[in-house]
């Protein structure tokens, strides 16, 4: 459900102005107590960052922000988040419509496994996908000689990235298909469409605007990801080391002013991505209207 | 904004439709079991295959040390305080949010999601700059002798931050599906609030809220980036268990990362069996 529907679905909306004031009791305490919470746990917090942010010098911060490390890390970030997001696109409506349309045995048990890597605390997620993919792994031992290196290499960040996104892929496109008109397939079918055809120009349009906002939330979740990619990635500057590592790095070594560089750069990277994905949404809301 | 929290929860419940079982259906099926299988099941079942390599001695050796069970511990004391403030914080949200109508909701619901699209790391560094010698309240905190930062608070404050939205996002939707008759009705009837707000709306939302407790304990236990910037990883002290595997796996021990490791993937399949239980009650219920 989007922000939107929830501001103007709700029922209490639909009766205002006609119904009289609201009888709940409640309303100010709970306010105030979400309110309250929200400013000590969220805006305090970014206030501070702010705020010595503001503090530091400019020319500085865009130094850090953007030298030659800082610039590696953002690429690897951007493109390993790129490719898992399209890789989970791809592999996460395959799984998505074969979990509603094709039934087989053992369909539930993946349907519930879907979520494994949502359940599943990203630091092991790293440590077993870096000992599986490793030399002596149960997939780097056939692998590895073939010259796939899946641990301690820039594809060790895309194997990571895929797995953590992988959910938010399958569960956005999965209601989509169900909510699929077979009346319109089968239409199509009499008059006379093959196949692709049908998949083509029916299906695939239809879809398309949830598959984009699965490929980005995907995306957002993969751009933040560091405990799985701490294991898997080797963490080496210029080559394996992504933004949020970064960061870590940087405050290890008591570099503020370099660690708030990055966090902004993060911050505003994670913002731009939120609003694309609001207008997706609302795009894909005004799509699905008859 | 679609979350991870409603991602996550919206599941079908419908039996698929039948379609011609023909050779494409198969190749499809096969792909998806094939992909499912290398990114799902083999990362689960080599937690186990590793964690018990080298014998059941080794395992119970590796979760015995005392550093571990303080990990565990710190691990079960952090979600103690967290998922319970986070569980009244989400009830608390979710009736005014789904019950009453004010300016500035949707800021608020925004507000709610920002967790969701922050990076851990850069939680943490939040609190960082707030607590920390050199953060906004560093030096009052000094001269009052309050340890915050790379101690248990702060570590409580990264963990709330980072999932404090599972159980609200859980619960506006269910509330405000749910409308206020009912409550208006109880009202009408002579019930006080707190009476309605019992024996009305929390029966009526019980297994959305307990659903949103279990997906805030799984992150709340399993949190690491924002966790591992404000605890200074100190052993036995601050080590939460997944930073006590990233320590052990950086001693290049063979066997205790993922002895530690088991504890948290257990941690997973309760959390997906849980999961699947509760779709099994609201599909029954309704």
């Amino acid at each position: 459900m989007t922000k939107e529907e929830y501001l103007t679905k709700s029922p209490a909306a639909a009766v205002k102005g006609s119904s009289p004031a609201n009888p709940l009791p409640g309303f100010s305490i709970t306010l105030g107590f979400t309110i309250l919470y929200l400013t000590v746990i969220v805006m305090v917090p970014i206030g501070a960052l702010a705020l010595k942010a503001l503090g530091l010098s400019w020319k500085e911060l865009w130094e850090l922000a953007t030298n030659d490390r800082a610039m590696a890390a953002y690429r690897l970030s951007l493109g390993a988040s790129l490719a898992a997001a399209l890789i989970n696109a791809v592999f996460g409506s395959l799984l998505a419509w074969v979990l509603v349309r094709n039934p087989f045995p053992g369909r539930r048990l993946l349907d519930g496994l879907v979520d494994f890597p949502f359940a599943l605390p990203t630091a092991v997620a790293g440590l077993t996908l870096a000992s599986l993919f490793s030399e002596h792994g149960w997939l780097g031992q056939f692998l590895v000689p073939l010259g796939i290196k899946g641990a301690f290499s820039r594809l060790g960040v895309v194997i990571a990235l895929t797995f953590v996104g992988l959910p938010f892929s399958v569960r956005t496109i999965q209601p989509e298909i169900e909510t699929l008109d077979p009346a319109v397939q089968e239409a199509a079918k009499c008059l006379g469409a093959s196949r692709w055809r049908r998949f083509f120009m029916i299906t695939a349009p239809t879809l398309l605007p949830t598959v984009l906002t699965g490929f980005g939330l995907s995306f957002a979740r993969a751009l933040g990801e560091y405990g799985s990619i701490v294991f898997i990635s080797g963490n080496l500057p210029f080559q394996t080391e992504i933004a949020p590592t970064l960061v870590v790095m940087r405050l290890d070594q008591f570099d503020y002013t370099g660690a708030i560089s990055v966090a902004v750069v993060l911050m505003i990277f994670s913002f731009a991505l939120l609003l694309t994905l609001n207008t997706l949404q609302g795009w894909a809301a005004k799509f699905q209207e008859p | 904004m679609k979350t991870s929290a409603n991602v996550i929860s919206t599941l079908p419940g419908k039996p698929a439709p039948r379609t011609a079982r023909g050779s494409f259906h198969w190749l499809l099926v096969g792909v998806a079991v094939l992909f499912s299988a290398v990114f799902l099941v083999l990362p689960l079942l080599n937690v186990f295959a590793q964690a018990l390599a080298a014998g059941l001695g080794p395992y119970w050796h590796a979760l015995a040390d005392p550093d571990t069970i303080s990990a565990i511990r710190l691990t079960l004391i952090i979600a103690a305080i967290s998922v319970p403030l986070n569980a009244i914080f989400g009830l608390a949200a979710s009736w005014a949010i789904a019950k009453f109508e004010f300016r500035g909701k949707a800021f608020l619901l925004s507000l709610i999601d920002l967790p969701f699209s922050i990076s851990p790391v850069v939680a943490g560094l939040l609190f960082v700059l707030l607590f920390g010698a050199n953060g906004l309240l560093g030096h009052w905190l000094e001269v009052h002798q309050v340890k915050i930062l790379f101690a248990l608070p702060g570590m409580v404050f990264a963990t709330i931050f980072v999932t404090f939205p599972y159980v609200a996002r859980e619960l506006i939707p269910i509330m405000r599906a749910q409308g206020r008759e009912q409550e208006e009705a109880a009202l009408t009837l002579g019930a006080n609030g707190w009476r309605t707000f019992w024996h009305v709306t929390l029966p009526s939302v019980k297994w959305g809220l307990f659903y949103g407790i279990v997906l805030c304990n799984a992150r709340a236990m399993g949190e690491f980036g924002a966790v591992a910037v404000v605890s200074g990883h100190i052993a036995g002290q601050t080590d939460t268990l997944p930073l006590r595997v990233e320590k052990l796996y950086n001693e290049f021990d063979p066997v205790a990362p993922f002895a530690v490791a088991t504890l948290l993937a257990l941690l997973a399949v309760a959390t997906m069996l849980l999961k699947a239980l509760l779709e099994w009650k609201t599909r029954h219920e309704s």
